[in-house]
């Protein structure tokens, strides 16, 4: 394609191909400390849907090796989040060697923290936050539970801050870290936030899962057990490929349940909820 | 112009890539995964020791993907058995399930999407009945055209997909649209048809390539083209030296009216795949056959379709052998008021 950008986020390697230069200069400059992979896992496209579409009103299709049938286009503006999203989508559809959970991730003495929830949790706020904060940030969007060790791999593509998240970040790091903003999105306003060097240098270190939290922001801090029953159906949920995996998912899904303590936490802010995390680690983390 | 070649021959003589550079491997896995043939691709390289780490890795993935979606297949298949088995009808599996069931090569790697199986049109009624009344199917969409259209015009029900194991299932009853000009004789398919252990059947080989043929040129604009040679080609290598396969494919390929249809696919076969053919079922070659292996092989290195105006005219080609001129007009009016609606 005319406009090429190649990069590596933990095991795993992208080739990004567009019809445009604008997101493929937007994805070199957020991704510039991440390495090039020799050959790619997956390929994904950002195309114009008729050939006149790339001057007029532009509007990206996303596709690649593995595409949704009827994904609506973006606008030009919004050119870097439709990179992220056909990233994302390859994970999703195409990801067979992990079982993918819709989980954040962070580390600390080789033994890592997942949260999990719905969107608007916090879980990819959390984590860019603990990141900040002595943990190693190893992903906001996706864990990658290995099936055979039940190790926990690191995929830590930049966060994306959504809405009010994103002004806890501007002024607090260094600004060559925050990707362009992107306002009135199908997800609201969005800028992406490169993860520390550190956490990019080490993403090839897998770490053992020792806490599993449900977050949800917006409540009274507290912290309640969950059932074995209940955390493997809301994992199911949050799994992308639990179902195409088979046998091999379910083993390794019904070890992760078996072993990791977990805890449902609701915070009414994100100092609130930082605390409540270092106190369940420090009780909690084997 | 880079075009599908470079699948075609790593398929046909893996050897080929021993000096593929990292770019060339990039290419071949978007273009096999394009084509639906990652799984049959990544079998025909299992093994070979000059393959990169990766490629190693996402061939092993493909496997195990292709391994899930093969006993996948196997237990639809035993879930619609099960329901059905109360009529007594013969049921034939086809396409991709009947080749797993069956131990073929053409199984190996193949990613297998929806269940389809071959009635007797008489039984249509009682099978449409039992499997949406006690086997949980139901229609993908309650739409009073789209119901009448298949009807009336097609050879299998409306799609019905599976209420809770999200899985579709095609009833033919005959090979072809009704309206398309050959007319295959899907009753004498059943009654040749060959009964697996479990009581469902598959079709004979000389069925299956006619099956096979008529279905790669049929539908659409020969997408998947590639994948549905492969097996042609795969089966034509399982059946070739069985005795008097060949002077059976001439026979049931004239019975059903697909003497033309089949020969060019054993022609396209053996281009593109190198097919060992043997008797004169594959005729002399045509002029049109090389338009076919431009079709066939046109997709580059990033997994995209090139080509664009072969690939529209021979979409064109295909409705109009689908359907008489008037009947085309209608149906495209009615499908774009309803789209605009």
């Amino acid at each position: 394609m005319k406009h090429e950008l190649r990069v590596r986020v933990g095991s795993v390697g992208f080739r990004i191909g567009s019809d445009w230069k604008q997101p493929i200069d937007q994805l070199a400059a957020l991704y510039k400390d991440y390495p090039t992979p020799d050959i790619p896992d997956f390929t994904v496209r950002l195309f114009a849907q008729r050939p006149w579409r790339r001057f007029i009103r532009p509007s990206v299709m996303i596709g690649g090796d593995y595409m949704l049938p009827d994904a609506a286009p973006l606008s030009l503006a919004h050119g870097l989040l439709a990179a992220e999203m056909g990233m994302n989508l390859q994970m999703a559809l195409g990801q067979r060697r992990y079982l993918l959970l819709h989980a954040s991730a962070v580390e600390r003495d080789g033994k890592a923290l997942l949260m999990t929830g719905d969107s608007g949790a916090g879980k990819s706020t959390l984590s860019a936050l603990l990141g900040e904060r002595g943990w190693r940030f190893m992903g906001d969007e996706f864990a990658l539970i290995d099936l055979e060790t039940g190790a926990l791999h690191a995929f830590p593509r930049p966060v994306s801050l959504k809405n009010e998240a994103i002004a806890l970040f501007e002024g607090a790091v260094e600004a060559d870290r925050l990707g362009p903003i992107m306002r009135d999105t199908p997800k609201g306003d969005i800028r992406h936030l490169r993860p520390p060097k550190d956490a990019i240098a080490r993403m090839g270190e897998p770490a053992k899962p020792a806490l599993l939290l449900f977050p949800r922001f917006g409540y009274d801090p507290d912290v309640r057990e969950v059932g074995e029953a209940e955390i493997f159906v809301r994992l199911t949920q949050a799994s992308t490929n639990y179902v195409a995996l088979g046998e091999a998912g379910f083993g390794a899904l019904s070890d992760l349940v078996q072993n990791i303590p977990t805890r449902a936490i609701d915070y009414p802010d994100t100092e609130s909820a930082v605390a409540s995390v270092e106190r369940l680690w420090a009780e909690l983390a084997e | 112009m880079t075009d599908a070649r470079i699948l075609t021959r790593a398929l046909v003589d893996p050897a080929t890539t021993v000096a593929f550079g990292a770019e060339d491997w990039t290419s071949l896995m978007a273009m096999a995964r394009a084509e639906q043939l990652m799984g049959s691709l990544a079998h025909r390289l299992d093994g070979l020791d000059h393959l990169p780490e990766k490629v190693a890795q996402l061939c092993a993935d493909a496997r195990q993907s292709a391994d899930h979606a093969r006993r996948q297949a196997l237990w639809e298949a035993e879930m619609a058995r099960r329901v059905l088995a109360p009529l007594g009808e013969p049921v034939a599996l086809l396409k991709g399930t009947a080749y797993v069931a069956a131990g073929l090569s053409a199984g190996v790697g193949r990613s297998i999407g929806d269940l389809d199986i071959l009635v007797r049109r008489d039984a249509l009624d009682a099978v449409e009945q039992v499997l949406i009344e006690q086997g949980g199917w139901e229609w993908v969409k309650d739409d009073a055209y789209d119901q009448a259209y298949y009807r009336d015009y097609m050879h299998e029900l409306p799609p019905l997909i599976h209420k809770e194991r999200d899985r579709m299932i095609d009833v033919h009853h005959t090979v072809l649209p009704l309206t398309a000009r050959p007319t295959p004789d899907a009753e004498a398919m059943l009654a040749d048809s060959v009964e697996l252990e479990n009581g469902l059947r598959i079709l004979s080989p000389a069925d299956m390539i006619c099956h096979s043929a008529a279905h790669l040129f049929a539908d659409g604009d020969l997408a998947g083209g590639l994948r549905n040679l492969w097996d042609i080609d795969r089966l034509l290598r399982d059946f070739g030296p069985r005795d008097g396969f060949w002077q059976a494919l001439r026979a049931r390929a004239d019975r059903h009216q697909l003497a033309k249809t089949v020969a060019r696919a054993l022609r396209l076969a053996e281009t593109l795949y190198e097919t060992p053919l043997s008797g004169d079922v594959a005729d002399r070659r045509r002029v049109g056959d090389a338009l076919y292996v431009r079709r066939l092989l046109s997709r580059d290195g990033w997994g995209r379709e090139t080509r664009k105006i072969l690939r529209l005219a021979f979409y064109i080609r295909s409705h109009w052998l689908r359907m008489p001129p008037v009947m085309l007009a209608k149906h495209l009016w009615t499908k774009w008021r309803k789209g605009a609606g």
